[in-house]
């Protein structure tokens, strides 16, 4: 008998849960604010989902009521993506350490 | 065209690097190159969604179109917002992760073909239940954090909003979202899934609403997580690896970010969700509010305190954000730093209203990250330093917590400001934090109030020192 997918996919899942866990363990308190913009970046990733039904639509008629809201979530992830690794960069470099005494 | 498998290996690719932009973090250093891989796992799920789907019809331009006006909106927004206002800007982010899980969602119902789905009024069960699962989770985190983003930005009062019979509601409310897709699941009404959709956002602003303003750090990484695990469902109906592993990443980094800041303010997490604290509470702090004696001092009389100290540590809070007091307060510490005077910054770690807040407002005025530490770090040199800055902060300070079982912040972990030979306390007035309770720390022997903006009482020292 065959494994279903959803089990490859559902363990993924589960084992991402836990590699989750132990990562964000590890991250340092002080950077817990660029930890939410940056998991707000990557979580937009479901820009793909968006393309994808943005592009459902056949070339003669490239608008129709399902592309329309893959069309608005594109630009909605668009800003979170931008904004969100940007706002990260910008307050990453701003963590500096303490200059060396001369 | 690339094959299916190809396209994902290259998913599970940039979910890898997604995994390594969150390693970064884990210190400063590494974390700049940590958001490096992130934009490249970002560019790579990108590219590869366009050339799986391969033909590059007009929609083509559209899409292009559109990303390019959301991502200068995004960019715009990231380099003007100023960083006292990150809480806000990372509420909002969240909104639109939810609402764009949600359009996904709702797209993917109405031509389930184009996701390989089954067709219109017959898909596959197993797709509409991790489809109605991810809408209704995405219009929680929505509906939430528009709610979470109009206290933090003040649109909104911050004070809990309660009602009678508010529990039963939302229980009534979350038990009908079950029920509802299991209709769905066995009707595909589209009405059904409109209905599910409402409700949800319904919900998400039910929730939200009794959370007080200093309930804030918890509610925004609730919803960090909520937006994590609406990505993952979204992810499991479009069987794609990437927004699996990633909602999976985000969703457990917003609990743990959760309980982190449950632990900060002692509190189970039921506790905070279930909201209308403070509201409630206040009526012992008033009882006991006789007039007690305060010392007051100027900006005088704390240069002088602080000019005669050899270390001095400052807390910081959320009055400091308000007062964007950081750049005052690093120049006022640069004057110490030139008599020789050694100087280190304490963080509580539910101070701000959001989980490192005061750190990124520090790294902001140019403190170096290795004069500041956390609650556990410095909490024993209280009792060697000399002087006490506290600024902005008050709940957390107050050392009623570990003195007094009948308070409600009993058991919370505070730093311990008292144990310094003197403490300097920057206040508009003597009114009470949010807790609703009077901070004994007020009226110690060796406190001087100093009652003024926090910015312009940092301005009046520095010029005395």
């Amino acid at each position: 008998m065959e494994i279903d997918p959803l089990i490859f996919r559902l363990s993924i899942f589960i084992l991402s849960i836990f590699v989750g866990y132990y990562v964000v363990w590890s991250v340092t308190p002080s950077l817990h604010t660029p930890l939410m913009s940056v998991t707000n970046a990557i979580s937009s990733v479901i820009i793909v989902g968006a393309i994808i039904a943005g592009l459902s639509g056949d070339s003669q008629k490239v608008f129709n009521s399902s592309s329309m809201f893959g069309f608005m979530a594109i630009a909605l992830a668009a800003i979170n993506i931008f904004g969100g690794f940007l706002v990260t960069q910008r307050m990453l470099a701003m963590y500096k350490k303490k200059k060396k005494e001369k | 065209m690339i094959s299916a498998n190809l396209s994902a290996i290259f998913y599970l690719v940039s979910g890898v690097l997604f995994i390594l932009a969150l390693r970064g973090l884990s210190s400063p250093e590494t974390s700049r190159q940590g958001n490096l891989f992130g934009i490249l796992g970002m560019i790579i799920a990108v590219t590869v969604t366009f050339l799986s789907i391969g033909t590059f019809s007009s929609g083509f331009i559209f899409v292009l179109i559109f990303i390019v006006v959301g991502g200068s909106i995004g960019a715009f927004i990231a380099y003007k917002i100023p960083m006292t206002a990150m809480p806000e800007l990372v509420a909002g982010f969240h909104s639109l992760v939810g609402l764009a899980a949600v359009f996904v969602a709702i797209s993917a119902f109405l031509n389930p073909i184009a996701f390989n789905l089954g067709s219109p009024g017959n898909i596959k069960l197993g797709s509409l239940i991790e489809m109605s699962i991810g809408a209704a989770v995405g219009a929680v985190t929505f509906s939430g954090s528009v709610i979470a983003f109009l206290k933090l930005q003040g649109i909104m009062s911050g004070s809990p909003i309660t009602f009678k019979g508010q529990h039963p509601l939302n229980a009534i409310i979350l038990i009908s979202i079950i029920v509802l897709i299991y209709l769905l699941c066995s009707t595909q009404s589209s009405n059904l899934f409109w209905i599910l959709l409402a409700i949800s956002f319904l919900i998400g602003f039910l929730l939200i609403i009794p959370i007080g303003g200093a309930d804030m750090p918890v509610v925004i990484s609730m919803l960090n997580s909520y937006s994590g695990w609406a990505a993952a469902g979204i992810g499991f109906t479009l069987e794609n690896t990437a927004l699996i592993i990633t909602g999976a990443l985000v969703g457990s980094s917003g609990a743990i970010l959760s309980y982190i800041m449950c632990k900060g303010m002692n509190r189970s997490f039921f506790n905070v969700i279930l909201g209308g604290f403070g509201a409630t509470d206040d009526v012992s702090g008033k009882s006991s509010k006789e007039q007690r004696p305060v010392k007051s001092g100027n900006a005088d009389d704390a240069a002088f305190l602080m000019k005669n100290a050899s270390s001095v540590i400052i807390v910081p809070g959320y009055g400091m954000a308000v007062a964007q007091a950081q750049h005052a307060l690093r120049e006022m510490v640069d004057t110490l730093k030139k008599n020789d005077i050694k100087v280190s910054y304490a963080i509580h770690p539910v101070a701000g209203r959001m989980p490192g807040h005061m750190n990124v407002l520090l790294a902001e005025a140019n403190v170096p990250y290795d004069e500041v530490f956390e609650l556990e770090e410095i909490n024993n040199d209280f009792a060697n330093a000399d002087v006490a800055f506290v600024i902005g902060a008050n709940d957390v300070t107050n050392p009623v917590a570990k003195t007094d079982p009948q308070s409600p912040i009993y058991g919370m972990p505070v730093l311990d400001v008292e144990k310094c030979k003197s403490v300097l306390f920057v206040k508009r007035s003597l009114s009470p934090g949010y807790a609703g309770i009077d901070n004994d720390l007020f009226y110690k022997e060796n406190t001087l109030m100093l009652f003024a903006d926090a910015k312009k009482m940092t301005e009046d020292i520095t010029k005395n020192l």
